[in-house]
């Protein structure tokens, strides 16, 4: 099967090309460069005049495991509101700030979208996480697995455990749960709130184990680097939500000694005391040490007005927030002596200082941080606002008369302590293919995705030029997911089930008889029920794990 | 592959029969396929795996079929129907996954059979959400349990062997010293309960249906109220001041309740009344909620249609998208007031679990062990997810999720077969 697709102009940064019109072929899924002597073309398509990326990436977003179905089960009237229909080739399902996996799959596809990856995966809950991953149609998945907050790291790191060790313990966490890379939430603080803690600071030590969330960061940091996966160590910052928090984030970029490290939503961690009533935007010092700081990336998490539920799994901080939770409801949990979860619906409301200031800090870091390879566009749904919003958000970043309007809707107090308006920046058609394709696949470590080059898989999405940024990318023209025609004009026209991305790093399979020892002795359930394999995956007939190359082991670097 | 005309004993099986789901059991196979249960069983887990399973036909009218025309026979009444119910659900995640699509195709309405107990904890969740907590946490945290209203053993046989009185614990507990105190209910068999050195139990017995005042009187107390009452139920206020007192000095204090066993009107109150303790609690010091159940798979199936639909069940296909009424959509209520008109009743673990006596078509697709009051339209044996075939279980804390494995050789399909070939022959 040889697929044309002719005169578009095209958007490729991770191979330099920014609008220029060319063709594209595609065999059986996969790009090529030229048909073969004599090959016949099965299809054409016209693209004149197009807009033609690889397709976009989510390298954030909840879509599947415990918190998010927690979420759903939490908010009926949210769904009642979104009620989806099944068509002849679609099913039935519901929309908004959580929706059904179903719906979440054909929603993503709809926008271009060709990937999600979930950021958010229990080592104890992947199962469900991919369980649900697995029924999101259409686009491809994959997970970070949390660590930092188990009881057998924290354990380890209290006891001194050689580094080579705790990079065995995270490679077999990465084998056993599927995962793409390693998350830390609220470093040693979900523990410390088991302790009763209440809040954690960078160089506070957790009551039982007396570790910093400091330590736990440097040594994640440290085994995500040596074991050579592509991901960096993606981190939610400790004191989330915190007035101040600034200087946590600052300490945290410091503090990991020039591993790589990706902070995730750090719009919620951007936040300092000044004014009136203690809170400030925290961006231009934020964006500051990015530009500075190469070794480190950051997504934004960025606010937009309206209801939306947070689900994290930080549930020290879930937990501290509840009072505002809007509807008035809200769960917290404990789990495994491995993690927590906290889930709170919330409203953002542009006449509210606060939700209005956090609205202009997101969009100041956006603006600020130089190099688009190093920002992701995500408001780290749905905590921020569902991922249904983000054509909205990429017209606020690529036109500034719409930013600057809205801007002068929102809270007066909020306006003046934000220098959002006198930034003149507009994103252009590369830099939003840089931080939604060729920059996101670069930094979750696919490297086959988010390019339109020889080799690479046919995830390409095909829009038409308008002034109106939001129009544009909210309705793609067509989207290819592996070379099949899944959208166009906006709507699903077939329905395929993507594949689930997984790194695995070289290790010693020695450290299981330890950890196969700490199950049986404290767990309940053993260490090899735990795993989930690629056959578990590949059982509901459809999906199948895709593996990404580690760039190998490195040795110990002190 | 294991080969299944073998005799062999297969070590760490997971038991698909309650909501604990022990992973630890030895099960013993014979050449011709009969099961033992060896180590780490309990009075249920026998029973269900040693029950034998007869090679059993499908019905259809009550006279034995093949099962292409059973499947036949149900795509038949399942087209004609114009508002199916799809009820008992007694399956895993895969059936459910299957009873989703085909209840997506059908426009029919589904519930599970436990839905009764397990909606008076999710109104609590979708009215003012909770704090929970989960198995392994209780086994390494646990230093005072609250159990209301329940012996727990009756549901989840190896509850307190597993995660109370286990001898080892992460944070240097004695797990010995673990209190544990009995609120409500009468007659209840507390000896579970009973410390490994003989310490007994504290038991505040009350009649069942006047919990929700001990449970009021609780949280007021807790909350820094003072009681006129000198006594709650037959409790003495004294009793209920020193437990309060003794939930604010705990570190990891756990409150553990069976909705199912709340028989009495607007129970999900009580269940309120315990879940808002618990938040106050947490002002100062940590406690968690522990909801019972997981049975008959009614945590996995919810859990399966929350992700499927953004609904746990009591959800309706019937307008073309999932639309979910606890009330409205509930088994009963549908077959008593006329509004489905084909009953598709599934049962895969528990042979037990017969459909509701009604007058409408019915379709049984369960354990072959089945035995009616009233022969089903059609009858369609399967395999016994976790015995017969491969399936995936979630544990009553809804977190853990375990796959469940096959142990014999079977000629029975899976509900999951079953169901995609009645879908296709639509
Ligand atoms: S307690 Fe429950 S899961 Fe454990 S063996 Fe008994 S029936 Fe099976
Ligand atoms: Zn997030």
């Amino acid at each position: 099967m040889l697929l044309k697709l002719t005169g578009g102009t095209v958007y490729d940064p991770a191979h330099g090309i920014d609008g220029q019109v060319m063709d594209i072929y595609v065999r059986d899924g996969r790009i090529v460069d030229r048909p073969r002597e004599g090959e016949r073309i099965d299809q054409e398509y016209d693209l004149t005049g197009k807009v033609v990326m690889a397709g976009a990436i989510d390298m954030h977003t909840h879509i599947g495991g415990g918190k998010v179905n927690i979420a759903r089960t939490l908010l009926p009237e949210d769904h009642r509101g979104d009620p989806v229909d099944h068509t002849e080739l679609t099913r039935a399902g519901c929309g908004h700030v959580a929706p059904s996996t179903l719906t979440t799959g054909y929603r993503y596809a709809e926008m271009g979208y060709t990937a999600g990856f979930e950021p958010a995966v229990l080592p104890l809950n992947a199962r469900q996480a991919h369980l649900e991953m697995g029924d999101t149609p259409i686009i491809d998945k994959g997970g970070y697995v949390m660590l930092g907050n188990d009881d057998l790291f924290l354990r380890m790191l209290a006891a001194q455990k050689d580094q080579n060790a705790i990079n065995d313990y995270v490679a077999w966490i990465i084998h056993a749960t599927q995962a793409m890379g390693i998350k830390v939430v609220n470093a040693g603080g979900i523990s410390a709130f088991k302790f009763n803690q209440r809040m954690l600071d960078l160089d506070e030590k957790n009551a039982y184990y007396q570790v910093t969330p400091r330590q736990v960061l440097k040594t994640l940091a440290r085994a995500v680097y040596e074991l050579g996966v592509p991901h960096p160590l993606h981190v939610h910052g400790n004191n989330l939500g915190v007035p101040g928090n600034v200087e946590t984030t600052l300490n945290t970029i410091a503090g990991v000694e020039g591993y790589p490290l990706h902070l995730t939503h750090i719009q919620f961690h951007s936040y300092g005391t000044e004014g009136d009533r203690k809170f400030s935007s925290g961006a231009a010092r934020i964006a500051e040490a990015i530009n500075r700081n190469k070794h480190v990336s950051a997504d934004v998490g960025q606010i937009l007005f309206g209801q939306t539920v947070t689900a994290s799994g930080d549930n020290m901080s879930q937990f501290r927030n509840a009072g505002h939770a809007h509807p008035d409801k809200w769960i917290c949990m404990d789990i495994e002596c491995d993690a927590g979860c906290g889930v709170v619906p919330f409203k953002y409301k542009d006449q509210n200082f606060v939700n209005a200031l956090q609205w202009a800090i997101g969009l100041e870091i956006f603006l600020l941080v130089e190099d688009p390879w190093r920002i992701f566009l995500t408001t780290d749904h749905p905590n921020g606002a569902p991922f249904t919003s983000y054509p909205h958000l990429i017209r606020l970043l690529m036109d500034k008369t719409f930013r600057n309007e809205i801007f002068s809707r929102i809270h007066p107090d909020a306006q003046k302590m934000s220098t959002l308006a006198s930034i003149d920046r507009e994103y252009s058609l590369y830099e939003i293919a840089i931080m939604t394709r060729a920059g996101a696949a670069r930094l979750v470590g696919l490297h086959d995705r988010g390019h339109l080059g020889v080799g690479a898989a046919a995830d390409i999405t095909v829009y038409t030029d308008d002034p109106d940024r939001e129009k544009m990318f909210a309705k793609p023209d067509y989207v290819f997911k592996d070379g099949e025609l899944v959208v166009r004009n906006g709507k699903v026209v077939k329905v395929t089930w993507g594949a689930t991305h997984a790194v695995k790093p070289e290790f010693d399979r020695g450290i299981e008889k330890e950890i196969a020892k700490y199950f049986d002795t404290y767990h309940t359930v053993k260490m090899d029920h735990v795993k989930v394999t690629e056959q578990h995956i590949a059982e509901d007939g459809r999906n199948h794990v895709i593996v990404q190359a580690c760039k190998g082991r490195r040795e110990r670097t002190a | 592959m294991d080969d299944f005309a073998q005799a062999s004993a297969v070590e760490n099986v997971t038991c698909p029969f309650c909501g604990l789901l022990c992973d630890d059991l030895t099960v013993e196979r014979d050449t011709a396929g009969a099961l033992r249960v060896g180590k780490n069983g309990c009075s249920r887990s026998i029973t269900f795996f040693e029950r034998g399973t007869p090679p059993l036909l499908p019905r259809l009218g009550g006279e034995d079929a093949s099962l292409q025309d059973a499947i036949a026979g149900a795509a038949e009444f399942l087209r004609r129907a114009h508002h199916p119910l799809i009820a008992g659900l007694g399956t895993e995640v895969q059936g459910m996954r299957a009873v989703t699509s085909l209840a997506d195709k059908l426009g029919a309405t589904i519930d599970h059979m436990h839905s009764k107990g397990f909606m008076r904890n999710l109104l609590v969740v979708q009215n003012s959400g909770w704090l929970t907590t989960t198995l392994t946490e209780v086994r390494n945290r646990v230093d005072l349990l609250v159990i209301i209203g329940t012996d727990v053993v009756s549901l989840l046989p190896r509850f307190f062997e597993r995660v109370v009185w286990n001898r080892d614990s992460l944070f240097g507990q004695d797990t010995a010293q673990r209190e544990i105190v009995y609120l409500g209910g009468q007659n209840i068999d507390t000896t579970a309960g009973i410390a490994p050195d003989g310490r007994k139990p504290e038991v505040l017995p009350c009649e069942p249906e006047r919990l929700p005042e001990v449970a009021a009187a609780l949280r007021a107390l807790v909350a820094g109220k003072k009681l006129a009452a000198t006594e709650i139920a037959g409790i003495a206020t004294t009793a209920l001041e020193k437990l309060a007192e003794r939930l604010k000095t705990a570190r990891y204090s756990v409150f553990t309740w069976s909705a199912r066993a709340m028989d009495f009107p607007h129970a999900e109150l009580t269940v309120q009344n315990i879940t808002e303790t618990i938040k106050i609690l947490n002002q100062t010091t940590r406690s968690s909620g522990l909801p019972l159940g997981g049975n008959d798979g009614d945590v996995s199936i919810n859990q399966v249609s929350a992700w499927i639909s953004g609904y746990p069940v009591r959800t309706s296909y019937g307008s073309g998208h999932p639309e979910y009424d606890p009330y409205h959509f509930s088994t009963d209520r549908l077959i008593d007031r006329g509004e489905a008109d084909v009953l598709v009743w599934i049962s895969t673990f528990d042979p037990g679990r017969i459909p509701p006596a009604t007058n409408l078509p019915t379709i049984v697709l369960g354990h072959p062990g089945m035995k009616f009051d009233q022969e089903p339209d059609i009858f369609i044996p399967v395999g016994v997810p976790g015995m017969d075939h491969r399936g995936v279980l979630f544990r009553m804390d809804g977190v853990v999720a375990l796959p469940i494995d096959r142990l014999r050789s079977s000629t029975l399909p899976s509900l999951g077969e079953v169901l995609a070939a009645i879908e296709q022959a639509l």
